[in-house]
């Protein structure tokens, strides 16, 4: 679908953080909620994800059950011998989780890192349920 | 009401100018974006300076390098891009959409005069680096203070 170009806002500076519940996270660094986007076809679904910052090394995606976790992990980068005179952002980590509805295909699922977006490729599974016929007897 | 030993008359313009007081310092303490003085930019830029020069990085992922447009001009930086939207296939359906697309345009004034030959970018997963090293001219000199 063809969309005008339309100037960004400021909601894309704000970072969103993540709430801590329960158990803390081990690394004493800022963490994120990347903006995500997820559509879905016939057969597959593709989660792609905005984080900054971080390579195909420092991602780590996880699927337990039905619950997808991804993981960006950023290094600090500070220029050395300069000190930070002016930052509208901060520099962290990222994390989302989604719960999927559709069975996936473990075996099957593809991830790209490309120029700071992840692009997760869940390909569907078909279904294993079966219907089952009412006949009258 | 405070009870005065003494009688005066109790001004309400006086409370209302006090109230109006306060309130004014509560909102100059508070982050402009809250109160809205500054109008929204984007891209999120942080400013790293040291004598000979700055560094300035900026938060663009999935944009481009070729549409990525750095102007320099005295001591003023343009940056200016854009952000193209994902292709679908047919037949795709959005669950969410939260990763915005389209042009932005900032320009960023610096304490100094830059170099403008000097001037390097690199952009690496997703964020941008921009170096704008010092003019010469623009260099603090040094006075040597003479005994005498």
């Amino acid at each position: 679908m063809a969309e005008e170009a339309k100037d960004l806002q400021v909601q894309e500076t704000e970072k969103q953080e993540v709430v801590e519940s329960g158990a803390e996270r081990t690394r004493d660094r800022a963490c994120f909620v990347p903006r995500a986007d997820i559509y879905e076809t016939n057969d597959s679904i593709t989660v792609v994800a905005d984080m900054p910052g971080v390579d195909e090394n420092s991602v780590d995606i996880t699927l337990e059950q039905e619950v997808l976790t991804i993981n960006g992990y950023t290094t600090p980068v500070e220029p050395e011998g300069y000190r930070l005179a002016y930052a509208e952002y901060r520099v962290g980590d990222y994390q989302r989780r989604f719960t999927l509805s559709e069975q996936i295909d473990r075996d099957e699922i593809e991830a790209v890192m490309k120029d700071g977006v992840l692009f997760l490729h869940l390909p569907k599974v078909e279904p294993t349920t079966r219907k089952i016929t009412v006949k009258t007897g | 009401m405070l009870m005065r030993p003494y009688r005066s008359f109790w001004s309400p313009w006086r409370e209302m100018e006090c109230l109006r007081r306060d309130m004014n310092r509560l909102f100059a303490r508070m982050p402009t974006s809250f109160v809205g003085e500054v109008a929204p930019t984007y891209p999120a830029m942080n400013v790293w300076t040291d004598e000979d020069g700055a560094i300035v990085t900026a938060e663009l992922p999935g944009v481009v390098p070729d549409d990525i447009d750095i102007s320099v001009v005295g001591d003023t930086l343009t940056l200016k891009g854009s952000r193209q939207p994902d292709e679908l296939e047919e037949g795709a359906t959005y669950h969410r959409r939260e990763r915005r697309y389209g042009t932005f345009t900032r320009a960023f004034q610096l304490p100094f005069q830059v170099e403008p030959d000097q001037v390097e970018a690199t952009f690496g997963n997703g964020v941008l680096q921009i170096s704008l090293p010092r003019a010469e001219e623009d260099k603090p000199k040094k006075i040597a203070v003479k005994a005498g």
